[in-house]
């Protein structure tokens, strides 16, 4: 929180002037700030001649706070066209089980253009409450808004933990909300839970290329802030008999105001289902030896309507294009079906694949490691395994065999 | 253009070993390299600076050791560099890095830009970019994969990744900016610059140079703990599928089938 000393302030205005957010104005010569409006960026603070102005932490560090002041858990939603990010429902269904063990309600914030609708759908999806957003300014990802809005209702109703998808939106606009409140953030949880006998939440991640699962706690500063990885979680079944409101907030015009100007968007249509909700995903890795043999990957990929990945070995040399590596630094996926080709198995691979239902792994070493996570172990060369395996799945689903 | 660029200094992915039993990083022989992101980073600050002029300084948070990555930094062009650097800053999260690269970039004076890879390697979190334009008050740009200069000097063009595609926004400087590696190719380092970067003088600033407050730095400034480690366990469950490449396909055609997945 911004101070500012009335002993000192002269009222000359600089502190004004300079603000990049219109959060102080003088008043009677004195400034006065706008708690709303200021990102506590302490451009001020350096600029005052007479040393008037004063970054307090807003109550936050070891024995400050009254936790039990902070109550509830935030999900913020993410729109994706005219439908929310999956994570977001997989969000929601976690936050339903930390909420019941807290005893405490779901709320779900949902910013965007039009997407009042959407609300009825996270209430299915387990949200107590739904806090709506809804202006045109916000049609596209403004994210200095959007993030200013966050921080604005969590300074104003104090949840105790606010989740979010880690995805490109969430990635940038989350750790931007976490800077203005002045508290924890951890990136790119895979597993969340509350500390028993506590209010803690417990924040598990993976750290060194998931070689350490390293659990992460905010115990002194609230809210207790996490993005989630995608597709780690299940979403709850929808009930749409669910009760739960739905709450319209009209964001001020300071809080709309943001910098940077969406001209564009351009959504890229991809061949086939996307690698993230593909039901089957058939990955090729190194054991396929040459490019020419990336066909053999192609084709039980398309027999099968899967999404093809590959391991980062095969990204790097160029044989595909890097948004189909799969991974810790690619996507992590949980179809179904998960076929490694000639996967060895680094745990920088095993990390993004591990939560497959049916995982099937043919590589010719018995002791790679991709077969410590395997459902069937084909132990062969894949060069050869394939194309009986095309063979018998083109028989199997009346495909010609060519 | 006062043009910033912030690195950082990770443990070489390459030469890294672990050690699975006892879940310890093997140290020796661990090289210390540039982020790879940050090289991208670098190649947009430098290409702003040839486009518009001014300079280009370099900021990393570290050990002395991370004077290292500043004079590779300059080998390839970059003009300045300063190692923010004092024991006070261990432990730093992402919070308190931010503060602390806040804290020394207004010590440079006014920037323009500011360009950070899209995360580093080490604890790839992708924080930093983001909570950093806060703390300066300026405006943020993740994941620039194309970048031009906008009619008349004035700010940028930027293509912004996405999942589902991408945004192109515009912005005026001053601005924030985190670049993937698809954004350039960065430049190799010219015997000239290695030269200059051998002999440059490479401060090193504490936190009292860049007058951090003690509570805002290091572990004392990071609302995150680590609560514990453990080493992740796979459950193996698996059933070999043995015999001629025919015979297993066949096999595992039949379990499939009976999973009701084909």
């Amino acid at each position: 929180m911004l101070k500012v000393d009335i002993e000192k302030c002269i009222g000359c205005g600089e502190c004004e002037e300079v603000c990049s957010f219109g959060a102080i104005s003088v008043v009677d010569e004195n400034a006065k700030v706008d708690p709303d409006l200021c990102s506590l960026c302490g451009t001020c603070v350096d600029t005052c001649p007479e040393g008037a102005l004063e970054m307090e932490s807003e109550g936050q560090g070891k024995g400050k706070l009254d936790l039990s002041a902070w109550k509830g858990v935030w999900v913020v939603a993410e729109v994706r066209g005219n439908d929310f990010a999956p994570v977001t429902l997989e969000l929601l269904g976690k936050a339903r089980e930390l909420a019941d063990t807290l005893s405490v309600p779901v709320t779900a914030v949902l910013i965007g253009s039009g997407v009042r609708e959407g609300g009825r759908n996270l209430i299915a999806r387990g949200a107590d409450r739904v806090i709506v957003a809804d202006h045109p300014e916000l049609s596209s990802f403004v994210d200095e808004a959007y993030a200013k809005i966050v921080a604005h209702l969590a300074r104003k109703e104090r949840p105790e933990i606010i989740l979010a998808g880690a995805t490109a939106m969430g990635r940038a606009f989350i750790p931007q909300v976490a800077t203005m409140l002045e508290t924890g953030l951890t990136a790119d949880c895979t597993g969340l839970e509350i500390e028993e006998g506590g209010r803690n939440l417990l924040q598990t991640r993976p750290a060194f290329g998931g070689n350490l699962m390293a659990t992460i706690i905010c115990d002194d500063h609230r809210p207790q802030m996490a993005t989630v990885r995608p597709h780690v979680l299940k979403a709850l079944e929808p009930d749409e008999s669910r009760y739960g409101e739905i709450v319209d907030f009209e964001p001020s015009p300071g809080l709309l105001e943001h910098r940077v100007k969406v001209v564009e968007s351009v959504v890229e249509e991809s061949e086939g289902p996307g690698l993230t909700d593909a039901e089957i995903v058939v990955t090729a890795g190194r054991g396929l030896e040459q490019k020419e043999n990336l066909h053999l990957v192609e084709r039980l990929a398309h027999c099968l309507d899967a999404g093809i990945g590959a391991t980062r070995a095969i990204t790097d040399a160029g044989w595909i294009s890097g948004n189909h590596q799969i991974g810790q630094t690619g996507v992590t996926v949980s179809p179904k079906l998960y076929i490694a080709c000639g996967v060895s198995g680094a745990i920088q691979h095993l990390v993004g694949m591990q939560g497959s239902d049916i995982i099937v792994a043919i590589n010719k070493d018995k002791d790679a490691p991709i077969f410590d996570v395997a459902t069937y172990a084909v132990v062969g060369d894949v060069k050869e395994v394939l194309p009986e395996l095309i063979k018998k799945v083109c028989e199997e689903r009346g495909i010609e065999y060519v | 253009m006062n043009i910033v660029v912030c690195i950082k200094q990770v443990p070489d992915a390459e030469s890294v070993k672990w050690d699975r039993k006892t879940g310890t990083l093997i140290r020796d022989g661990v090289k210390s390299v540039i982020n790879p992101f940050d090289y991208h980073a670098i190649e947009a600050a430098l290409t702003l600076k040839d486009k518009l002029g001014g300079k280009v300084t370099a900021v990393t948070m570290g050990p002395p050791q991370a004077q290292d990555a500043i004079r590779e930094a300059m080998s390839m062009g970059v003009d300045e560099g300063v190692v923010v650097s004092d024991r006070a800053f261990a432990g730093a999260d992402t919070l308190a890095t931010t503060y602390t690269l806040s804290k020394a970039i207004r010590k440079l004076g006014d920037v323009d830009a500011v360009f950070c890879g899209k995360q580093a390697i080490d604890g790839d979190t992708a924080q930093v970019g983001p909570g950093l334009a806060v703390r300066l008050g300026l405006p943020c740009v993740t994941y620039a994969s194309h970048m031009e200069i906008l009619h008349g000097g004035k700010g940028l063009r930027i293509r912004r990744m996405s999942e589902s595609g991408f945004d192109v926004v515009e912005v005026e400087f001053p601005v924030v900016v985190t670049v993937l590696s698809s954004l350039n190719v960065p430049r190799v380092p010219s015997l000239k610059g290695k030269m200059r970067a051998k002999k440059a003088d490479i401060p090193l600033w504490s936190a009292a140079d860049i007058e951090a407050s003690p509570e805002k730095i290091g572990l004392s400034g990071s609302p995150t703990k680590v609560y514990s480690t453990f080493i992740p366990t796979f459950e193996a469950k698996r059933e070999f599928i043995e015999g001629e490449p025919e015979e297993q396909a066949g096999a595992l055609v039949e379990r499939l089938k009976e999973a009701g997945i084909i």
